[in-house]
């Protein structure tokens, strides 16, 4: 031991590595259920889906190669591509944005000192804790045409109510409404932004003369951009995912008015088990969402302000 | 001559003063009616966001045919509160509720361990490839999970797991969604690391130092985790949809679409009642958890 002196000098880089060695090995082993869980549940599937996406797949039988057949099918051969394309398309046109202006304005009216404040938050922020069956469900009755609470609270005002999931026209509306209902989320992560927008800003644009209006535009607005392009990401990608309404409140319909990218890849996979079309169905999806991503990306370099400069 | 000029001064003053304190008065009241006219914005939004809630629990409260009163009846001429039996007792709802309790828990149970694992991994320690296994982690969280649907439900066919709970359950176990592993590293890399490296000196394993040092003080972040995992496996309707076929085995969103194709559109006092009692269990959780649980939205919120 009296010679560890003499020789630590030579030996610290060797054993600086072995314990380097030793975490890095330490981080795979931590990271490992993520790792196995990606190359089985994310990697190994998405390659897969590929070659399904090649293939006639009726699952009884062994997978068939069919070359391009499906995405041939798909753009040339199937009104209903392009109709479930429609359909998520005008929902994402009316949802996104509706429910981005509605979440940043209840985020903005919030952050005045409103008495009572957390309460509100509260009850906005309840809706969304119960997503799925249950809210198709009451969404239903909400809007049945008759006796449901929508058209009878138009009724008090003498207007006659549309017939809501029933009517081709205002299907996706309906659907948009029930969106609607969901404010929270997006509302919740305005109002972390806001409260991080440093006091010193609107004190430097008052100072400036800036009034309510100059603020919100040169301060708020460029503050929250990277938030705002977050929940149109978001916004769009859940629009592909709707799922569950569509297939219990109308099932697509009426008259394949509602039929959702999302129900139509179901009914392609687990209705008619046409497995390999499904896949290619499912990487037409992928590659839609990762296009508009791009796109929403690409554009926000023009209005998405970072703090630190870091524009990529 | 020097009062005359104190007196201009005075006066001067005095007109500055009154300026000053009408611009501030005013601005003040600027500043209240723009609090109240948000107070009343937000109160009339508020209302909105609930009624719907009043209207599930009127209707199923009501005697059949009262649902279909026009105009309606918000307080029911007759509390029925045997609804509430026969609507549980039609389908075994009790055994769909048991069922849920039992896939939500294990579901629970597994994100929260490992994605805690994971998380620890990101947040602590160094490897080869960590930034690129990060920027795989970040895109994965914009991966919707139709993409993937297919293949893997053809995965766990061929493992024989369909119609049991393993497909539900065991994905949770290999860290569960992104987003979880992001928000516990958030936390973890705010906790200080003088306490890892004293434990290192005292020669404690990593494991050590990640069970005894970081799970405890991170219980906050964990709780966020375990109550967003837990709605989404509670409210989750596509997957057990798939993968289960018995009746006996579905879980509560299952159940309740089984109960919506039986009683068809007629029976809504039973159908909300049945409703009512599917998102208790989220709603509770909510109003227990509250505080904390919008705090950590709110932080993972802020990744944009």
């Amino acid at each position: 031991m009296s010679a560890t002196s003499i020789t630590s000098t030579r030996d610290r880089p060797r054993r600086r590595s072995k314990l380097l060695i030793r975490e890095y090995i330490a981080f795979y082993l931590f990271a490992s259920p993520w790792i196995i869980g990606r190359l089985v549940c994310t990697i190994g599937p998405m390659l897969s889906s590929l070659y399904l996406s090649f293939t006639d797949y009726a699952v009884i039988t062994s997978p068939s190669w069919v070359g391009l057949d499906n995405y041939i099918h798909m753009f040339t051969d199937d009104p209903l591509v392009w109709q479930a394309l429609r359909v998520t398309a005008l929902y994402s046109l009316g949802a996104v944005p509706l429910t981005l202006l509605l979440s940043f304005l209840v985020a903005l009216l919030m952050q005045q000192q409103i008495f009572g404040v957390r309460v509100f938050r509260t009850i906005y922020y309840l809706p969304s804790v119960i997503s799925g069956v249950p809210v198709a469900l009451l969404w239903m009755w909400m809007l049945n045409p008759e006796f449901g609470l929508m058209n009878n609270f138009l009724r008090l005002f003498g207007i006659e109510g549309p017939k809501w999931l029933f009517s081709t026209t205002w299907v996706i509306p309906s659907f948009v409404l029930m969106n609607l209902w969901g404010v929270g989320v997006p509302m919740v992560t305005f109002l972390a932004g806001l409260k991080a927008i440093p006091r010193h800003l609107y004190e430097a644009a008052e100072i400036d003369g800036g009034g309510l209006w100059a603020q919100f535009r040169h301060v708020t607005l460029p503050m929250m951009s990277p938030i705002i392009l977050f929940n149109v990401i978001w916004g769009i990608i859940d629009s592909f995912q709707t799922f569950t309404p569509a297939f219990l409140m109308t099932n697509g319909g009426p008259a394949n008015a509602s039929l959702f990218y999302g129900l139509y890849l179901y009914n392609n996979a687990f209705k008619w088990f046409k497995m390999g079309y499904a896949s290619a169905l499912a990487w037409l999806m992928f590659l839609i969402i990762l296009l508009l991503t791009g796109l929403v990306f690409r554009s926000s370099l023009r209005w998405v302000y970072y703090e630190g400069g870091l524009q990529r | 001559m020097a009062t005359h000029d104190l007196d201009a001064f005075s006066e001067a003053r005095e007109g500055l003063v009154l300026r000053v304190r009408r611009v501030w008065g005013s601005q003040r009241t600027q500043r209240r009616v723009r609090i109240t006219l948000s107070t009343l914005v937000i109160v009339i939004g508020a209302l909105l966001m609930l009624t719907p809630f009043a209207w599930l629990v009127s209707t199923s409260l009501k005697p059949e045919g009262d649902v279909f009163l026009v105009p309606i009846q918000w307080i029911p001429r007759e509390v029925r509160w045997s609804n509430y039996f026969e609507a549980l007792t039609f389908v075994p709802y009790g055994q769909y509720f048991l069922n849920s309790v039992k896939v939500t828990g294990l579901a629970v149970l597994g994100t929260v361990l490992s994605a805690s694992l994971v998380a620890f991994a990101f947040a602590r320690l160094r490897g080869p490839g960590k930034n690129l296994l990060f920027i795989i982690l970040l895109s994965t969280l914009m991966l919707p999970g139709e993409v993937t649907l297919v293949p893997i439900y053809l995965l766990f066919r061929n493992l024989g797991w369909l119609d049991t709970y393993l497909p539900l359950i065991i994905p949770s176990w290999f860290g569960g969604s992104a987003f979880y592993i992001f928000l516990l590293r958030q936390f973890f890399l705010t906790l200080p690391t003088e306490l890892d490296d004293a434990a290192k000196i005292d020669g404690a394993s990593l494991l050590h130092i990640y069970a005894r040092i970081v799970m405890p003080l991170s219980k906050p972040a964990l709780a966020t985790v375990a109550i967003f995992s837990f709605f989404t496996h509670w409210n989750s309707f596509l997957l057990p949809l798939i993968y289960l076929n018995t009746s006996e085995k579905y879980t509560v969103p299952v159940g309740l679409r089984l109960y919506l194709s039986t009683l068809s559109n007629s029976h809504w006092n039973y159908l909300m009642a049945a409703t009512l009692v599917a998102i208790l269990p989220p709603l509770v959780l909510f109003f227990i958890s509250q505080r904390f649980f919008i705090e950590g939205a709110v932080l993972s919120g802020v990744k944009g």
